[in-house]
């Protein structure tokens, strides 16, 4: 039959010899370094190539370009405050390259960069750290306030210290598992009912009913497109809403 | 029966409480959503970012439940 297990297409395997070693770690470039390449080179083109002839009346790839950086600029804002403005280029910079992770892996063939959850744990770690610089920056030793809101009763705080100190660490957590747990599921998705029409369109008599499933998984990739956006508006609004935190202290 | 098929059917049990939980949750979301709009037309715009958070939040309870079956069927 040759069927594919489902979770198949998320393995990691070498494209060369290992080139060195990190502590017995053999590094070596593998499909997922490939993909970072090609999702690198598509953020980059996505942003340098509709702005280098700029003109008046928009090109379709600039009023696309635009209508983007638009809806982060409003998002940030208004998630973290006109104090929020020079982040700007940080947070498109990670909805550029989390969307077009997203919409590579709907290329059949291609690897999903953010199916792995050590690379959204990057991506979330580099945001925790730099609402951690701003508020030590901005703060100093003041920041460590934002784990004591403001009207806590002295009695309390022994108790509400250590639960705001875990929900401000688990957030990296939460935020990159959220990117990997939601392009999980779509990708099994999609593959579990790709398997099923190939198996109901090789069984025979009844090899026409293998259309419907094909249907739904054509609206299935629609629906991943969405999601595909969705995550990472959803991504970088988190992350303007933590950012507030650092700048404006509760 | 084997432990092997007590394994799937913790999965199941796994799987049924998030979906539940994050079903009515996100039924809960978006309902208050829709209605905030319908009652204030003009206050769309400001009502989108926490209707994306709070959709975020109660997504993450049904992600939790799914990353937990994941784990028990591929890594336990």
């Amino acid at each position: 039959m040759g069927m594919h297990s489902p979770i198949e297409q998320f393995e990691i395997h070498d494209m060369a010899a290992p080139l060195f070693d990190v502590a017995g770690h053999p590094i070596a470039f593998t499909n997922f370094t490939l993909a970072i390449v090609v999702v690198v080179l598509m953020s980059l083109a996505f942003v340098i190539l509709p702005v280098r002839k700029r003109s008046i009346v928009p090109g379709r790839w600039q009023v696309l370009l635009e209508a983007f950086y638009k809806v982060n600029e409003s998002m940030l804002l208004e998630a973290a405050g006109p104090k929020a403005k020079p982040f700007l280029p940080f947070i498109f910079t990670i909805f550029t390259f989390i969307m077009m992770g997203n919409l590579l892996g709907l290329i059949p063939g291609f690897y999903t960069v953010t199916s792995q959850v050590v690379g959204n744990l990057v991506i979330a770690g580099s945001v925790i750290l730099v609402v951690l610089a701003t508020g030590f920056i901005k703060h100093g030793l003041h920041f460590f306030h934002v784990f004591l809101p403001s009207g806590v009763p002295g009695y309390l705080a022994p108790v509400i210290f250590p639960i705001e100190m875990v929900s401000f660490f688990i957030r990296p957590f939460s935020l990159s598992l959220r990117l990997f747990a939601n392009m999980l599921a779509g990708h099994i998705l999609l593959k579990v009912f790709a398997g099923m029409t190939a198996a109901i369109a090789t069984s025979g008599w009844i090899a026409s009913v293998g259309v419907l499933p094909l249907i739904l998984n054509v609206a299935i990739v629609g629906f991943e497109v969405f999601v595909a956006l969705l995550q990472a508006y959803i991504f970088t609004i988190l992350s303007s809403v933590y950012l507030r935190d650092a700048l404006e202290m509760h | 029966m084997e432990d092997s098929a007590l394994k799937f059917v913790g999965v199941g049990i796994t799987m049924l409480g998030g979906a539940i939980g994050a079903g009515y949750g996100i039924s809960n979301v978006f309902q208050a959503w829709m209605g905030a709009i319908a009652r204030n037309p003009s206050a769309d715009a400001k009502l989108r970012m926490v209707g994306f958070i709070g959709f975020a939040g109660t997504e993450l309870v049904l992600l939790m439940s799914f990353v937990v079956a994941a784990l028990l069927i591929f890594a336990v």
